[in-house]
């Protein structure tokens, strides 16, 4: 299960970060991309979630043993 | 392992609408500037709200057909995640608000709106709360759900659109769909509602067999 997850993040992050940032009139945050620090921001979100998802199936887990306890 | 296939897609999307939302294109707009991408997230929690109050009231109206206690425990706990997904989407809402049209609560209508919905849906739990009688309980809440249930959505979907309001779509202002014209928004848009969706599903479905576990050791 680990496995398929990890490839299918793997294959997504690569596809998306090729995704590439056009420039105009309007202020975006051309400076934090370029200087690739969003990446950093971006690392810590994710791994905030994959814990809390990952605390998720643990409960999960932790449920289905009670269930068939009783 | 098969039957959480669910959850794995639910935790992909989650994932892929960070990364693509964080890194992929955007268009570049004036005021909301990177702001935009907010949609990922601000708007999935309130579609996980509206979904988990629609499966409650699907349930509420199974339990007056059926007087299955289990049907009335999935109704409440659908209200209970949905209550917090409405929070995250009110406060998320209230930052946004605040670097956008300047002021964490502008008394927009449709923000008045959905504060009015979500103590709606306080209202239910603190009704079921104050009965003691299971049956009675169980029934009085499932008749106030359905009530709850259109309001929530004519406040939320309907009332916004009448008056001015300052959300997109509403009151004469242009709908998101004019934001994204090369849809590169859609493409993260959608896999981020419908994977949050799945994960409120899940956090009740958990919460679900948690209560009915407790009812059993009750009994």
């Amino acid at each position: 299960m680990r496995k398929y997850f990890v490839t299918a993040s793997m294959v997504l992050f690569t596809a998306i970060s090729s995704l590439a940032q056009s420039t105009s009139g309007v202020d975006m945050a051309d400076e934090l991309r370029s200087s690739g620090k969003i990446y950093v921001v971006v690392a810590v979100i994710t791994i905030i979630l994959l814990a809390l998802i990952g605390y998720l199936f643990s409960i999960d887990r932790k449920v289905k043993k009670l269930e068939k306890k009783n | 392992m098969k039957e959480n296939w669910w959850k794995i897609l639910a935790s992909v999307l989650v994932i892929y609408s960070l990364w693509a939302g964080m890194l992929g294109a955007v268009p570049e707009l004036p005021i909301l500037h990177e702001t935009i991408r907010n949609l990922y997230f601000h708007v999935p929690m309130w579609f996980t709200m509206v979904i988990l109050y629609l499966i409650s009231v699907i349930y509420s109206i199974k339990y007056l057909s059926s007087g299955n206690e289990n049907h009335d425990l999935l109704a409440v706990e659908c209200v209970n995640t949905g209550v917090v997904f409405g929070f995250l989407g009110l406060v998320t809402g209230m930052i946004w608000g605040n670097y956008t049209w300047g002021s964490p609560w502008p008394n927009d209508p449709k923000m008045n709106s959905a504060a009015i919905s979500t103590l709606m849906y306080l209202a239910y739990l603190v009704l079921r709360n104050s009965l003691e009688e299971e049956q009675k309980r169980a029934r009085i809440s499932a008749v106030y759900n359905i009530f709850a249930f259109p309001v929530m959505i004519v406040l939320l979907f309907i009332l916004p659109r009448l008056t001015d309001s300052l959300h997109p779509g509403n009151g004469g202002n242009p709908g998101f769909s004019s934001y994204d014209l090369d849809s590169r928004m859609r493409m993260v848009f959608y896999p981020a509602c419908f994977g949050w969706i799945l994960i409120g599903v899940w956090i009740t479905t958990i919460q679900y067999r948690l209560r009915k576990l407790q009812n059993k050791q009750l009994n």
